[in-house]
């Protein structure tokens, strides 16, 4: 159970990084380690102790495959984050083109 | 297979709280790929070698994104004076994550124990699924056909991405 716990610290590591970071691009990094922790952890509840990758040989039946659930899964989400990201990434550019500063507390003192 | 995955989740760990202390933004980016580098190699610990192809493509990318962003502006974190608001904020955070790591520990009580998972779900996608989408790969048969709808959305939320992207960079801000 211990790469369970270790991945939950990773998540909470990303959710520390969110609250107490002002600055706007450690924010942004922060959600993608959280992002990557679920990653890891959807990973690890599909995998089976000796199983082999998800693809089928004929000549050689395998019986044993990790879960190709969770994979497919998280092959969804991991494209989706990256659009997040690129996303957060553009709205921050533009916020520093305005106002100067990656720092939240003063864009929050300026107001526009 | 236990201990490589832990000690690389650990690597990561150490990345990550790096990444959030650092006081130069590129080193922090660059700490950021440290996570996602280390993820790639769990993947293919995990036996998910499709994960582990999008993952490295997809971290270069956005750590090429990144870098751009801080390349094109202030690099320095900004100097932080001790304010009573940081200590209020790192409090929230460790009473949220004493929460929250209560709240995981009753629920990773009723997850198999690792590598012993049980294909309740996947049982029906494995038997034949070789013939019935014509695809070797499981992984590309339950996403492209299985799933196919949640596939199709995912491109339309790329699309909406893109086209966010494109506007909030193009439109002209108010001086």
């Amino acid at each position: 159970m211990i790469p369970y716990y270790l991945c939950f610290i990773l998540f909470l590591v990303g959710l520390y990084g969110i609250i107490t970071r002002r600055n706007l691009v450690k924010i942004a990094i922060s959600l993608s380690v959280m992002e990557f922790s679920v990653f890891l952890l959807l990973a690890l509840t599909g995998y089976r102790e000796g199983g082999v990758a998800p693809i089928v040989d004929p000549t050689d039946p395998v019986k044993v495959y990790v879960d190709p659930l969770p994979q497919a899964m998280v092959l969804t989400a991991i494209v989706i984050g990256l659009a997040t990201t690129a996303m957060i990434m553009a709205v921050i550019i533009r916020i520093y083109r305005k106002y100067g500063t990656f720092d939240i507390r003063e864009i929050k003192n300026l107001r526009g | 297979m236990e201990t490589a995955i832990s000690i690389i989740t650990g690597l990561m760990i150490l990345g990550a709280l790096y990444a959030i202390h650092a006081k130069d933004l590129l080193s922090a980016v660059i700490a950021c790929g440290i996570v996602g580098y280390g993820l790639v190699i769990c993947f293919l610990l995990l036996r998910a070698p499709d994960l582990a192809i999008v993952q490295i493509v997809v971290e270069t990318i956005s750590l090429i994104i990144m870098v751009a962003v801080v390349l094109d502006s202030s690099r320095e974190e900004p100097y932080s004076k001790t304010d009573p608001q940081g200590y209020v904020n790192a409090v929230t955070a460790l009473i949220i994550i004493v929460t929250l790591f209560y709240v995981f520990r009753s629920a990773v009580s009723v997850l198999d124990p690792f590598g012993e998972t049980t294909l309740r779900m996947a049982a029906p996608y494995i038997e034949g699924a070789a013939e019935k989408t014509g695809s070797a790969n499981l992984v590309t048969g339950v996403l492209f056909d299985f799933r196919g709808y949640d596939t199709l959305g995912e491109a339309t939320v790329l699309v909406t991405a893109v086209l966010g992207v494109l506007t909030i960079l193009r439109i002209k801000g108010k001086k």
